[in-house]
């Protein structure tokens, strides 16, 4: 880290925020955010409670990834390895990139409708309706599965949407889809939601553990199930959002401006609410309420490459995918083969990560 | 009784405060939370008051929250702990039980009401009128709230081993006039406890054992009570692979208890979470574990898995049958 005779060493530092802050090519940053992704998914293979071999995981990656060209790699890792590495690390690994990547993209998406850098995925209710949700059927339900689908991620994903519904009914009632009235129905809803949650959980105190589990997040139980349930509303609305950012860029001028430059404010918001709503409620379905992702990467990554939507979005794809899989790393391993919170990891990575960005940005300046 | 013991209750109140800081003592705290669900089956209880003896009082006793003076033999208790209102009954002072608290689902004739000992109200309990109150947790402040309106309270933690259970039982005994039976309700779990720890196979000694509390893979370690059972039937727990930092009770990683490859699977979480030994043959990587290609998966009772009174022989006697052949 910088020293205190830093500050005119602009660039010296890989963390350094505002003086790489004007132009630096899309391609260069986008690589780069690509190659953390790349580097946090291998050492998320690789390390876990059981020590695999680096080569046996390879060839066994080569061998099931060339599987279907009838090509046959030898050498693979046997048995309980191979079980261990395919059936439990990897799913847990690419949820993990899933979910951060969601949580990070739909972050910023908030903060860019909301024009709020306070905003999270979590701030219009879909947390509080995603709890609710999970702490109901969790408390209540007779059935533990609809089908191959578990009861509660299909309740925490019809939560999270309800409270992000919530919110706009209200904000559509009480003001039209002007942000500040939004925020506010939101805090509303999230309050709301947020106390009935706490009702039926201190109403069923032998649940507590369970719900407990829940709300804090995990990945621990990620299968292969997981993925194929999220990856489409995953994709559909990483897509519509990909697709928003110079639209973004525009409101961020103000409504009305950007209404004279072509762009309908309020179907805007709309649009990139709920697209953000149905990525944060797949994320939230599959892996419980893991806090600060959503937060802190879109910042992050302004602090790296700028303000500008284009670029804020899709680097906040992959650098949340990286930032989630790290933190699951560390959930994994620094207590192994005991597990952490992955929502305490998050947190306790995160902020002074964070904290130092804040830092040495304000010293540039 | 253990000195430890107030320490434990008086960290319960504590976590409260500062849950997010405390996150893994508040999970050991959940854990130890008494299971959901209906009794199994009964036991006797009640009709033995003819040995109850009111000439031992007044008596002074010493549980967690320090001494505590009975004048007359109690008529009226109210239990708020789901372990104390089973040894109650089983020590023969069902008779004298007023109510019992929401987890206190055991014997089925146990005058459950909806007070809970989570969010204990002391109004509530008081409504009762009690001349005895006896809690396993000081949750916001509890103890304080009834000594200042002068009922009586004994305050039993958590047993961190067999002979803290015992102490428990014996104390429950002399405060309610029944010494004599929990004498020997103690003596019928100790022999029982004994005889399930002989019939262990000597081939089964060293056995891997996994001691499931959710299908998170919380587990027990072989410094908790429920572990301590294991230990005394020969099994090596594989939740001691864990550091101590993660407490008794820690949260273990999937691919570990995998490759540990568990020689019996203990499921406390067969009634809150509905997990059965079908459920876990299910779940990814545990096809080739040895207790599941064995069927030896134990799908114990919730409540008495996480409780520590009379039936902790039950639970003894389930598991070495498990170890049989």
């Amino acid at each position: 880290m910088s020293t205190t005779t830093s500050r005119t060493r602009p660039g010296r530092t890989t963390a350094g925020p505002g003086a790489v802050r004007p132009r630096r090519s899309t391609a260069v940053v986008t690589g780069a955010a690509g190659l953390a992704l790349v580097v946090a998914v291998l050492a998320g293979i690789w390390v876990g409670a059981v020590p695999l071999a680096p080569g046996g995981v390879v060839l066994t990656l080569a061998d099931r990834a060339l599987g279907p060209f009838g090509v046959d790699v030898p050498g693979g890792l046997e048995g309980t390895q191979a079980a261990v590495l395919l059936q439990l690390r990897l799913p847990r690994v690419v949820l993990a990139v899933l979910v951060g990547a969601a949580l990070a993209v739909s972050g910023a998406a908030y903060q860019g409708v909301f024009r709020n850098p306070l905003a999270d995925p979590y701030l219009l209710g879909a947390a509080a309706g995603a709890g609710l949700g999970a702490t109901l059927t969790i408390a209540y339900s007779p059935v533990q599965s609809v089908g191959p689908v578990g009861i509660v991620p299909l309740a925490a994903f019809a939560g999270a949407l309800f409270g992000v519904f919530c919110a706009l009914a209200l904000g559509s009632v009480a003001g039209g889809a002007h942000s500040p009235t939004l925020l506010l129905a939101g805090i509303a809803v999230a309050a709301f939601l947020a106390a009935a949650q706490n009702l039926v959980q201190q109403q069923n105190s032998d649940d507590l553990r369970e719900i407990y589990g829940w709300m804090i997040g995990q990945l621990g139980s990620s299968q292969w199930s997981d993925v194929l349930l999220v990856l489409p509303y995953l994709g559909v609305a990483c897509a519509v959002l990909l697709c928003c950012g110079r639209a973004l860029d525009v409101l961020a001028v103000g409504d009305d401006e950007a209404g004279s430059l072509g762009v309908h404010p309020g179907r805007l918001r709309l649009l990139v609410i709920l697209a953000a709503s149905l990525a944060t409620a797949s994320a939230v379905a599959v892996s419980g309420l893991i806090g600060f992702v959503g937060l802190v990467v879109p910042h992050i990554v302004r602090r790296l490459a700028g303000g500008s939507y284009t670029r804020v979005l899709p680097l906040s794809l992959l650098m949340g995918g990286a930032f989630l899989v790290l933190a699951d790393l560390i959930a994994r391993v620094i207590l192994s083969p005991a597990e952490l919170p992955l929502g305490v990891v998050t947190a306790f990575v995160g902020a002074p990560f964070f904290a130092v960005l804040l830092w040495a940005g304000a010293r540039r300046r | 009784m253990s000195g430890s013991l107030p320490r434990a209750a008086r960290s319960t109140s504590r976590t409260q405060r500062r849950s997010r800081v405390a996150l893994p003592a508040l999970t050991a705290l959940l854990l130890v939370l008494p299971a959901c669900g209906d009794s199994a089956e009964g036991e006797d209880e009640g009709a033995a008051a003819s040995s109850s003896s009111a000439a031992d009082f007044p008596v002074t006793l010493t549980a967690d929250n320090g001494e505590v003076t009975l004048e007359e033999q109690p008529a009226a208790i109210v239990s708020m702990s789901p372990t104390a209102t089973e040894t109650l009954f089983a020590i023969g002072a069902g008779d004298q039980v007023e109510a019992v608290d929401d987890n206190s689902n055991h014997p089925a004739d146990a005058p459950i009401t909806d007070l809970s000992a989570f969010t204990p109200n002391a109004e509530a309990i008081v409504a009762y009128e009690p001349d005895l109150v006896v809690l396993s947790d000081d949750q916001n402040g509890i103890v304080d709230s009834l000594e200042a309106l002068d009922v009586p309270v004994l305050l039993l933690g958590s047993a961190e081993d067999l002979d803290d259970a015992y102490a428990q039982m014996e104390l429950l005994g002399e405060a309610t006039g029944h010494a004599d039976e929990a004498a020997d309700a103690v003596a019928d779990v100790r022999d029982r406890i004994e005889s399930a720890v002989d019939s262990v196979p000597a081939d089964a000694a060293g056995q891997k054992v996994f001691h499931e509390l959710g299908p998170e893979l919380y587990s027990a370690d072989s410094s908790t009570f429920i572990g301590s059972i294991y230990s005394l039937l020969g099994l090596e727990n594989i939740a001691d692979g864990a550091p101590d930092p993660s407490g008794g009770y820690p949260q273990l990683s999937a691919e570990y208890v995998v490759e540990q490859a568990p020689d019996l699977i203990v499921l406390a979480d067969t009634k809150c979470c509905d997990q059965s030994a079908a459920t876990v043959a299910e779940r990814p990587a545990f096809g080739a574990v040895p207790a599941v290609v064995d069927g030896r998966v134990v799908e114990a009772d919730d409540d008495v898995a996480s409780r520590w009174g009379p039936r902790i022989a039950d639970f003894a006697e389930t598991v070495a049958e498990a170890l049989q052949g």
